[in-house]
């Protein structure tokens, strides 16, 4: 029993996995806000400490990388494979640049003793601790859920150049899309949370 | 090839062959299959190990296991029980094998997720079975792995909690195929009104694995971090809240407990209008009660918390949501008895099981109010009363739903029937040892006696003492009841089509079914529960 693809069924499954997904990080944003009005001041002291170089620079990345990835889907609909392969490598370049970026930020904080169960942290007030054993805690989550995202951007550019995915089937480029964009709507909240509202 | 060839003897992918038809199947028939022979196998070993531990509690003092043994014993038991018998055993089994099949379609909308789900519960198993014999023994925290102690024991907690991680996400991808094949995949005719209401039972349970899974899986991510890490998210020295953990815990682990009990209501409402050849009473009424449960089942998480020192605000708000969640509960248990007011009764094992389960669920159900009446409940809070009362409504209720739902359809699953003086003998054992076993434990429990202990005062002795010949008395009616069902696979009379005269999809089709289940177009009717035809029938063979 041969049948179309239902792609409307694909893309609810899609979104309901992507709606598990927020939820998994939502559990942590629950925590970050009791520990937000346990610790108030200890959160704005730690906030200081991070650099919002870093983070801005990190938004930039993500927020391009989304654009591209997007732009990747519309060029497959136009049957443009070259284009889709160069954007697709592109999006996958800036996941790198992000995971670099992080590596030299999270390296400056351990410098400074920064790091969960470290001395510095164990003296000092309470507070501080929570607030950085969030900040490693949901960015370290965050970067995890990037690199999953770059698997599968990978995995879509392999199918992409073996023409697996093509102007009439493009769902796992899709679904692949949608994936990056939830990453980046995750660190869309992450950023202001530790960066900026502090 | 005849067009009824059942899926036994036609391997989808085609071309497979021997075990590989199996274990890289898409077919979902095959699936549930798989998924009944991995969940026997738990459901089992947990049963001894319960078995083991009321044994142990026979006598005063160390009798069979030490004090540590016990601990890891009680913790296997209620994880394995809930993550691989209870949350599984209905949705994945009688789901997979039924719910395609009641809407008219020919498989899940993901086949190959399937498959994939199939995996992740086995390694789950396994992570849980390596994590006995690897580090320090299995985890000693109970199944609920509270911090501080889960991050503190030197057992095994870390390998534990990943195996439920894993199982959590087999059972959330689950539940997300059910929803998507429910929404894209019913036949072409079929309204949510005429939705058989097992499939709307797992449809609404699909919800609230997609909605509270992710929350469970986060918190064992952390049990797990805090362990390797020492962040102290939930230590107060370090700035943490102990009752945060048990916040983000219950918020899933409660409306777990509707994601164990709502697939078995489910079962119960095929069997009662079937047996009873009368429309189930109050369609609409079970659909709602479906999803108010498990609208209403994911607010009421804290009460478990009631004595943990939460706020008297959250202790009175949680208190009355929980009220309000016995309402659907009892609009349901309404409904069943008025389909079988005044219907043609016609008593079969799986009827049996299906009144079995409405006297225990019942008496789980109402002793639950009292416990989640917060005054009583500090009274009972951790004392046997409460293991009592979950028993009650995990295993009277989901357990039994689950022996009922085996007997109703494994005619269909297997083509074959089964003898019924065995089923009724074993069901009668069962039940009677199931209220010896437990109602000791309610009196034991309001007496003062605490849950998870392995010593007691001498006045308890007698009750737990009592309450093990019970236990004795259940597990040879579970195992009677399992061995003739073993036995009809080899001797059993070969089943028709619809042995029982139900009117949905799954009973118009070949048992066992072919590989995409219908032979023709599958024809829906106005209503599921017409059982004009079925009465037609039987009035004409009877003449």
């Amino acid at each position: 029993m041969e049948k179309a693809i239902d792609k409307t069924g694909v893309r609810i499954g899609m979104w309901i996995f992507l709606y598990s997904e927020l939820i998994l990080f939502g559990g942590l944003f629950v925590l970050y806000a009791v520990y937000f009005y346990n610790h108030t001041e200890s959160f704005a002291a730690g906030g200081k400490e991070l650099n919002r170089l870093f983070g801005t620079a990190n938004t930039l990345v993500l927020l391009i990388s989304s654009f591209t990835v997007a732009a990747s889907i519309t060029a497959i609909q136009r049957n443009k494979k070259g284009q889709a392969i160069g954007l697709l490598v592109f999006s996958f370049s800036c996941g790198v640049i992000f995971l670099i970026n992080k590596y030299f930020e999270w390296s400056a904080k351990i410098h400074h003793g920064l790091y969960p169960n470290s001395e510095t942290l164990l003296d000092g007030e309470p507070g501080l601790n929570i607030f950085f054993g969030l900040y490693y805690t949901i960015t370290g989550l965050h970067g995890v859920h990037v690199i999953i995202g770059m698997i599968l951007l990978a995995i879509s550019l392999v199918l992409v150049i073996r023409n697996k995915v093509t102007q009439e089937r493009y769902a796992m480029l899709e679904n692949s899309g949608l994936y990056w964009h939830l990453v980046d709507l995750i660190w869309i909240f992450v950023f202001p949370l530790f960066y900026l509202v502090l | 090839m005849t067009a009824r060839q059942s899926f036994y003897d036609t391997p989808s992918p085609a071309g497979l062959t021997g075990i590989k038809a199996w274990l890289l199947t898409h077919d979902h028939k095959r699936l549930g299959l798989m998924y009944l022979w991995a969940v026997f196998f738990w459901l089992v070993l947990a049963l001894f190990l319960g078995l083991a531990l009321r044994t142990e509690l026979m006598g005063m003092g160390e009798t069979i296991m030490s004090a540590q043994t016990y601990n890891s014993t009680f913790t296997l038991h209620g994880v394995i029980m809930i993550f691989l018998f209870m949350i599984p055993a209905i949705p994945a089994i009688f789901g997979n094998f039924f719910l395609p099949i009641q809407i008219g379609a020919d498989d899940v909308f993901f086949p190959r997720l399937n498959l994939f789900s199939w995996y992740l519960f086995m390694i789950g198993g396994l992570f849980a079975i390596i994590s006995l014999f690897g580090g320090e023994g299995f985890a000693d925290t109970g199944w609920t792995f509270y911090v501080p102690f889960s991050v503190g024991t030197e057992s095994n907690v870390s390998m534990t909690v990943t195996a439920a991680f894993i199982l959590g996400m087999s059972s959330m991808l689950t539940g997300l195929n059910f929803v998507t094949t429910v929404h894209r995949m019913r036949v072409k005719g079929m309204g949510w009104l005429q939705i058989p209401l097992f499939t709307w039972s797992l449809y609404a349970t699909a919800w609230v694995q997609i909605l509270a899974t992710p929350v469970i899986s986060i918190t064992l991510v952390l049990v797990v971090l805090e362990r390797f890490l020492n962040i102290g998210l939930f230590d107060p020295d370090k700035g943490g809240d102990p009752l945060l953990y048990q916040h983000l815990f219950w918020m899933y682990s409660h409306p777990a407990v509707y994601i164990m009990i709502l697939p078995g209501m489910g079962v119960i409402s095929e069997i009662i209008p079937v047996f009873s050849r009368k429309a189930i009473f109050g369609y609409k009424g079970i659909v709602i009660s479906s999803m108010a449960i498990a609208v209403a089942g994911s607010l009421v998480w804290a009460h478990h918390m009631y004595t943990s020192g939460m706020s008297d605000v959250s202790v009175f708000v949680f208190s009355l949501l929980t009220y309000l969640v016995a309402i659907p509960s009892a609009v349901k248990v309404f409904s069943w008895l008025s389909t079988m007011y005044k219907g043609s009764i016609l008593m079969t094992p799986p009827l049996l099981l299906s009144l079995v389960f409405i006297y225990l669920f019942t008496v789980g159900g109402l002793t639950g109010l009292l416990i989640g009446a917060a005054g009583p409940d500090i009274y009972v809070h951790d004392t046997q009363f409460i293991v009592a009362h979950f028993h009650f409504t995990m295993f009277g209720g989901t357990g039994f739903a689950f022996f009922a739902a085996l007997h109703y359809w494994w005619p269909k699953m297997f083509g074959v029937m089964y003898n019924f003086k065995p089923a009724y003998i074993g069901t009668v054992l069962a039940a009677v040892g199931f209220v010896f076993h437990y109602v000791p434990m309610f009196i034991l429990g309001m007496q003062g006696m605490p849950r998870r202990y392995f010593d007691y005062l001498p006045q308890f002795e007698t009750g737990n003492f009592l309450a093990g010949f019970g236990g004795y008395l259940m597990v040879f009616g579970i195992m009677m009841m399992f061995i003739n069902l073993w036995i009809s696979l080899k001797k059993g009379k070969t089943a028709v089509d619809d042995p029982w005269g139900g009117t949905t999809l799954e009973w118009s089709v070949p048992s066992p079914p072919p590989l995409h289940n219908f032979i023709g177009e599958p024809q829906v009717k106005d209503y599921p529960y017409d059982f004009s035809d079925v009465i037609k029938r039987s009035a004409k063979s009877s003449q």
